[in-house]
Parts: structure tokens; sequence; C-alpha cells
């Protein structure tokens, strides 16, 4: 090739390739292998297999019932707390296994932070909801306090709106701005999982608009599960779905690839809206 | 006819908008077929008169194009499709602009029949006519494939191009010869290329057509692939 031919050749695969297309490289953060869960006799989930990877947003989609919100809270074992819950299979978080005997559930909820459906703040100041985590940790430094909480109030995007009210009570925020909040006090103890169930479904558009783009500024920073009803909200803001029904995992893959050309016909009916 | 693959959605309504859309791709599809037999019969016959109905129903064509175009939009917008039915609206707004271009040949050719009307320079419609024939039913068979849903007849169709393209060069050949002999033939000799050229550019955009059916129904990008790689890409 002449010089002059180099020179007019120019390399266009950095323009062409989609921004949104995933980079190769991806760490697991989360594996699940071969779980499943009863209550009581009745078993909602089986053998699920997948991988979650590092500091990216991975949706849960499926209709009611079909298990997402149960795998969800397996992720930071929330389902010890009901009686009736028996779990088989591993969960590995960073090659570990979250239920192995020897594993301190506390310390691994605050590695796994998890926000819910509705807002739950605590009756108390918007400053002390957020420095909550810390304190029964036994962090009482002032400086150390007013460092997170701040920090924690503009990752949650929620600084400049809050930060002359930092004493008013928490109760007093509109929904959306409890579920920021919520999402600051999550944050505030640097996790590296969080856990989203339904996170936007009591909010207006405007407020889930504004919970959205924080998911994308989080991933940055954390690995992020969410469960969702909202379908286009998981093709908005996640990188990888896995769709669940009746409590098995049909199909998972890049939320670009699942949402244009799914394989199974079950996905297929299920996000275009089709009965089966 | 099987379709499936529009219906089915706990929303009767949208199911009836995909089937309104599909219908009204299928009657833009058959007037421009429409448009392109009568363009050549005005050719080889010298019918004025067809000619210009040709040149007028092309105002249908583009006023189908622009509704239809509108209805997509107001899916995407709407309802916000995902899997097939995304890929099919994407394809739709695709394959309407495919049959606006060849309704915009059929319409040169009509321009073209007017023009070369009494003229001796028109080739034998006998070639004319066989090339009509072969781009025709290529667009009738990707048209077809489209109301099946099917790919198919996809890389048979495609690989009639050769043929129309062998057809193209041989009646260049031709024209090429007849300017040579008398330099006064040029102008009229080219006339009569542009709608050998037109015709050919038909078979182009049947075989766009089923490009995009591909897309439609596989989820596959196989433009810009040649004829054995379409082939193995359709078949898998």
């Amino acid at each position: 090739m002449s010089e002059q031919i180099r020179t007019h050749a120019i390399d266009m695969s950095s323009v062409i390739r989609n921004k949104g297309t995933q980079d190769e490289s991806n760490e697991t953060c989360l594996k699940v292998e071969n779980l499943n869960l009863f209550y009581g006799e009745k078993q909602a989930l089986h053998g699920i297999n997948m991988e979650m990877p590092k500091k990216k947003v991975t949706a849960f989609i499926g209709p009611s019932g079909c298990g997402k919100s149960t795998l969800l809270r397996c992720i930071n074992r929330m389902n010890d707390l009901v009686d009736s819950a028996r779990i088989e299979g591993k969960i590995l978080l960073d090659g570990e296994n979250i239920y192995d005997k020897s594993v301190n559930v506390a310390a691994l909820r605050r590695r796994v932070g998890m926000v819910f459906q509705k807002p739950n703040p605590f009756p108390k100041s918007i400053f002390e909801n957020v420095a909550y985590g810390l304190r029964i940790q036994g962090i009482n430094d002032k400086q150390v306090l007013e460092e997170t909480v701040e920090n924690s109030l503009r990752g949650a995007a929620l600084w400049d709106e809050m930060k002359d009210r930092l004493n008013d009570n928490a109760l007093g925020m509109s929904g959306g701005q409890q579920q920021r909040l919520v999402i600051a006090r999550a944050i505030a103890i640097e996790p590296e999982v969080l856990l989203l169930d339904e996170p936007a479904s009591a909010l207006d558009p405007i407020s889930t608009l504004k919970i959205e783009e924080l998911i994308n500024e989080l991933k940055e920073k954390y690995t992020i599960v969410i469960v969702t009803h909202n379908m286009q909200q998981a093709a908005r803001v996640s990188d990888y779905t896995a769709f669940m029904y009746m409590g098995d995992l049909i199909e998972m893959g890049t939320t670009s690839e699942l949402f244009t050309n799914p394989v199974k016909k079950q996905t297929e009916d299920y996000i275009t809206g089709r009965y089966g | 006819m099987d379709n499936t693959k529009i219906g089915h959605h706990i929303s009767e309504r949208f199911n009836n908008e995909l089937e309104d859309i599909r219908n009204k791709v299928l009657i833009m599809g058959g007037l421009v077929e429409r448009q392109i037999e009568l363009a050549i019969e005005a050719y080889t016959t010298g019918n004025i008169e067809l000619a210009e109905l040709v040149i007028k129903q092309d105002n249908d064509v583009d006023a189908l194009e622009s509704a239809i175009d509108h209805e997509c939009t107001q899916i995407l917008a709407l309802r916000q499709p995902t899997a097939f039915d995304l890929r099919l609206l994407i394809t739709v707004i695709k394959i309407i602009h495919e049959i606006e271009r060849v309704g915009d040949k059929a319409e040169k050719i009509a321009e073209l029949a007017i023009k070369l009307n009494d003229s001796d320079s028109r080739i034998s419609p006998y070639e004319l006519e066989h090339m009509a024939v072969l781009v025709k039913g290529m667009l009738h068979d990707s048209l077809d494939a489209f109301a099946r849903m099917s790919v198919d007849t996809v890389a048979t169709i495609t690989a009639l191009d050769i043929n129309v393209d062998r057809e193209y060069d041989s009646i260049l050949r031709q024209l090429i010869t007849k300017m040579m002999e008398d330099p006064r033939n040029i102008t009229r000799t080219l006339d009569v290329l542009w709608t050998v050229r037109a015709l050919e550019r038909i078979g182009d955009h049947a075989c766009y057509i089923c490009e995009h059916l591909v897309f439609m129904i596989k989820g596959e990008d196989v433009r810009h692939l040649t004829q054995e790689e379409l082939e193995k890409r359709v078949n898998i």
C-alpha cells in the first residue's frame, strides 16, 4: 500500500463498533451453581446455573411467581429468615460459597447490599439514615461519618437536593427521594454487590428515570442485580438479562441479544407479550 | 396463510396493527408488480396511455410508503416492541423503501417508453421481456416469502440475480455495438440502456428484500455477503 493510499485508508473499526457492545473480558462476581430452593414441599427454584459478571447490571425478568425475587434473596441469604426454606447448591461470591458453614451472614450482607420495592427509611434524620450502617459497625468519628454521608448521597444523586436538609426527618422526603436515600444507605458501607428488588415500581416516571440513571452510574463501582417487572426498564438499565419461568432459568444472555433475538420461544413469547 | 408469527399477542389490537401493516406492504408490493408489468407492456407496444398510468400510479405507491412508515413509527413509540416484533417493524421500514424504489424504476421505464415511442432503436422486445419476466418473478417471490414469513426460497431468489446480471451484460454489449456502428444512435441507445438498467436494478432490490427478510426471521445480518456465504447462513 502506498503512503498516500495508507493515509486515506481511515480505520473505522472504532466508529463502527457499537457502544453498547459488551467487552469480552468479564470477570465473574457471582456464580450460581445448581441451586434448588424449596419452601416446605414446594420447589421454587429448579437447578439454577448462572454467572453474573463484575461491575455489570444483571436483570431478572419473568412473570409473577417465577422465582426471580427468591433467587435474588438467595444472594444475601435473606431466605435464611424464612423457616420453611431449604436450599441446595452453591452461590459463589468471588469464588467463595456464601452457603458455606464458616460464612458470617452479617459480614456477607455488608458485602451484598439490598434495596426493596418500597423505600424503608428509618424514622431518623437523613444524615442518621445514611450513617446508620457505619454506626452499628462502631464508627463514630464525626469527620469519617460526614465524609461518608456526603459521598454516599452524592453517589445516590441526592446530595444537591438534600445537603441543606440533612437533619430533616427522612420520612418527609418524596418516595423517589426516599428510594435514593435507601440506596445511599446501602452504598455507605461500600458493598461489592447491590441487589435491587423492583426498586422503581412504586415510583413516578421521572423518579424512575433518576433511579435508572443512578444504576448506570453505580455499576462503575458495584455489581448490580435487579429484579423488575418492567421489561423496558430491564432493557434500558441492564447489561445481561435472565428470563425465568416457574422456577427455571429459561434463558440468559446479553440484554441486547435477548431483547432483539432471543433463542428460546418461551422468552420470545414473554417479551413480545404473547401467550405461549 | 401462516400468520402465527404476527398473531397471539395478549393485546388483540397489537395483532391487528401488525396484520394491517403486513397487508399494506403486500398491497404496495402488488401495486408495484403491476406497475412493472404495465411499464414493460407500454414499452414494447408503444402504448403511451398505459405509460402515463404507470407514472400516475407512482403517487399511490409513495402514499402507501408514507402511511406504512407512519404506522411503524407509531408502534415503535407506543408499544416498544421487542424480538421478532421489533425485527418485523425494522424490516418493514426497509422493505417498503426497496419496493418504493422498484416503483420508481417502473416509472422510469414508463417515461422512457413515452420518449422512445416510434423510435426504431428499441431493442428486440423479446430480450427485454425475458429480463422483465425474470426480475418480476424475483420480486414476486421475495414478496411471497415476506407474506409467508419464510426464508426457504431466499437463496434461490438471490441466485437468480446472477442470470439477470448476465442478461444485462449481453444486452449492454449489443447496445455498445449499435453505438459504435453509428454515433447518431448514441442518445437513443442510451435511453434504451437506462431501461435495461432499471430492470437490472429491480432484480437487485428483490435481493435486498430477501436479505432484510433473513434479518426479520433469523435475526441475522446477511447483507454484503457472497451468494455462497448467504446460502450457508440461511440454511443454518
